[in-house]
């Protein structure tokens, strides 16, 4: 994995494979591409054809749902309304918080309905993924570190990082909900009386040690294969130009490890964003820990459409992080999954 | 002479003073490791402990195995609260086998493309292939859920096998891709040139090389298949759901009390395979986890 080393890696038409053959420039070679194409095009057909109807379909369907109104019963005259289209109205229901109003006009949604929650659950939504990301890549950072060194019993450290990741996300929030059971063990190790569960801030510090626990060891083992691409040579050279251990880790290993770490922050941001297991089933979504998937959940059986639309708010918001990291802060997933293996021949 | 012995003395002291460091560092190195070995692991012993206590015990709080028994299986399994922990694991697994086998058939193709071939859009379509196995889950439910409810298919299995395909299918292929990329595929050419045809060289040599990559993979795309939740928990019925939503669903004989310990048998049973194949299979995993990198 040597190119990822350098600031810049080298670039080669990514064949990855073995060029064992390169035939002479000029025709031949484009005439290999195009043959390679049409091969390229069966064998990723199959692929492209299944995820275009188990993704592609359900967003186009989602954006147009989100344009129409939901049929039901009105809630004041008792009668049913059909739907039909609804302009952008499903889309202020949650960024405006704006609702429908029994003589059809729109009104500011009463505190309660889940219109009102939009904000609250943005706001949650990025608290967690915030906090969450920046514990999990200090701590995996830490981690990684630890695990780099030679000492006896790494291997064993090693295994152990992956018990909680192993473990289904369902059954970890059934076991915090446990430990931070009133007389749970939680409660008896710091001697504490809280209800973990019972107010705004112990259940949002319930929901973030959760996922702490569970997703620090994919942060520590994806830095830790960053961390092992760089040369012992480098250190030592540092060494014997006598620069000081915080040097060699501020001006080797951090500059060395960044593309390593910045996937690893992308992966765990974008997945943070759309967090839903841990909080529904550790909280319900109570005391303000409802997320924005939470969210488009609880909305589902109450209107199709409204869901519909808060999910594509939801899927723009993830996309928008997304660009910002791979355009802004460097994180460029493909380059490294393409040059993740050259090197390592 | 008092210069050189001085010398000797100063270069002991300095080596002492090293020695002494590296200790300490060594040291620190191994309180760090013991930490993170109680961080990982204590939570987990915890919930097997647990399993095996006594309903009464629920919350002794001692740490080694007390008022040991096999109860909490047995309610685990029992069915007359309405939980059906039994067929759920079974759906799990039918549902994880079906996804996996169809992910990876479908995706071995495209791994290889992705891997060997040069072609126009190739970034292009790994990009495409990188931001769906991101795609968030709720973006998917909401017209599933329409589409499924219209067409009658609400707690069937196809219902949830066909959404799972949707982030197992990327995952499968990026990891396959860089597993691929990493083999020494001139040993292809070099059988050839021995006289093999494409095909028997595709059979004797690669296949038996990328097993392992596949067979890593496979594990990937079962542990992801059975760990879903989220659409498991609006798609599925009493009859199909998996364990995920059976766990997190569970009930006791009063409504008012969490029955824990059952739920930690239950959990000790639903981890406890999968964290055998991950120890088991632990430096393929690990390669294959930071290769694809996803969870």
């Amino acid at each position: 994995m040597a190119t990822e080393l350098g600031p810049t890696p080298v670039k080669e038409p990514a064949s990855g494979g073995a060029p064992v053959h390169h035939p002479p420039k000029g025709v031949g070679e484009d005439n290999a591409i195009k043959s390679q194409g049409k091969w390229a095009a069966w064998l990723l057909a199959p692929t492209i054809i299944a995820l275009g109807i188990v993704i592609v379909y359900p967003i186009i369907s989602a954006i147009i749902m989100s344009f129409q109104k939901d049929a039901g019963l009105d809630p004041v005259t008792g009668l049913f309304t059909a739907g039909g289209p609804a302009g952008f109205s499903n889309y202020a229901n949650w960024i405006f918080q704006q609702c429908a109003a029994p003589a059809g006009e729109t009104v500011a949604c009463p505190p309660g309905t889940l219109g009102a929650q939009f904000w609250s659950a943005t706001g949650t939504t990025f608290f967690f993924t915030i906090v969450t990301v920046t514990l999990e890549t200090v701590l995996g950072f830490w981690m990684a570190v630890i695990m780099a060194r030679a000492f006896k019993g790494r291997s064993l450290v090693r295994a152990a990082v992956l018990v909680p990741w192993a473990i289904p996300t369902a059954v970890t929030a059934k076991l915090w909900l446990f430990i931070f059971a009133f007389e749970g063990i939680g409660n008896k190790l710091f001697n504490t009386t809280i209800l973990w569960t019972g107010s705004e801030w112990p259940a949002r510090w319930a929901v973030i040690i959760a996922d702490v626990w569970k997703t620090t060891p994919f942060m520590a083992l994806l830095i830790l294969a960053g961390l092992q691409m760089i040369p012992a040579e480098v250190y030592e050279a540092a060494k014997v130009d006598g620069a000081s251990a915080w040097q060699r880790f501020r001006m080797i290993t951090l500059p060395l490890v960044k593309p390593a770490l910045m996937v690893a922050i992308l992966f765990r941001t974008l997945d943070a964003l759309r967090m839903f297991d841990l909080p529904y089933i550790l909280t319900g979504g109570a005391n303000n820990t409802t997320t924005l998937s939470i969210l488009v959940i609880n909305q589902i059986r109450q209107g199709f459409n409204a869901a519909a639309a808060l999910s594509t708010i939801t899927f723009i918001i993830i996309f928008l992080v997304a660009f910002i990291f791979v355009r802004f802060l460097g994180a460029n997933v493909v380059e490294q999954q393409t040059g993740a293996a050259k090197g390592k021949k | 002479m008092t210069a050189a012995t001085e010398l000797r003395a100063r270069q002991d002291r300095g080596r002492k003073v090293a020695q002494n460091r590296e200790k300490w560092a060594q040291g620190r190195t191994y309180i760090s490791a013991v930490v993170i070995l109680i961080w990982c692991l204590a939570p987990a012993y915890w919930m097997v402990v647990t399993a095996f206590r006594d309903v009464g015990f629920t919350y002794d709080t001692s740490v080694l195995p007390t008022h040991v028994t096999l109860d909490n299986f047995r309610t685990a399994f029992d069915t007359s609260f309405g939980n059906h922990f039994g067929q759920a694991l079974l759906n799990s697994l039918f549902i994880g086998a079906v996804v996996t086998i169809v992910s990876l058939l479908i995706g071995v193709f495209a791994a290889y493309a992705l891997a060997r071939l040069n072609f126009r859009f190739k970034y292009l379509v790994l990009g495409f292939i990188l931001g769906a196995s991101m795609f968030p889950g709720v973006a998917l439910i909401t017209p599933l859920f329409q589409l499924f409810t219209t067409i009658g298919w609400m707690g069937t299995y196809q219902a949830l096998i066909i959404p799972n395909i949707s982030f197992v299918l990327p995952l499968t292929v990026y990891t396959m891709t860089s597993f691929f990329r990493e083999m020494p595929w001139e040993l292809e050419e070099s059988a050839r040139v021995d006289g093999c045809t494409q095909g028997q060289a595709f059979r004797k040599v690669i296949m038996p090389l990328a097993a392992p990559a596949i067979f890593t993979t496979a594990i990937l795309a079962f542990i992801s298949s059975w760990n879903e939740f989220l659409i498991a928990s609006q798609l599925s019925s009493d009859k199909t759901q998996p364990v995920t939503v059976a766990i997190a669903s569970f009930a006791g004989a009063q409504p008012n009390q969490i029955p824990y310990t059952a739920i930690m048998a239950a959990g000790t049973i639903v981890t406890i395979p999968l964290v055998v194949l991950v120890l088991v299979f632990q430096r393929k995993i690990v390669a294959g986890l930071t290769a694809g990198a996803v969870k």
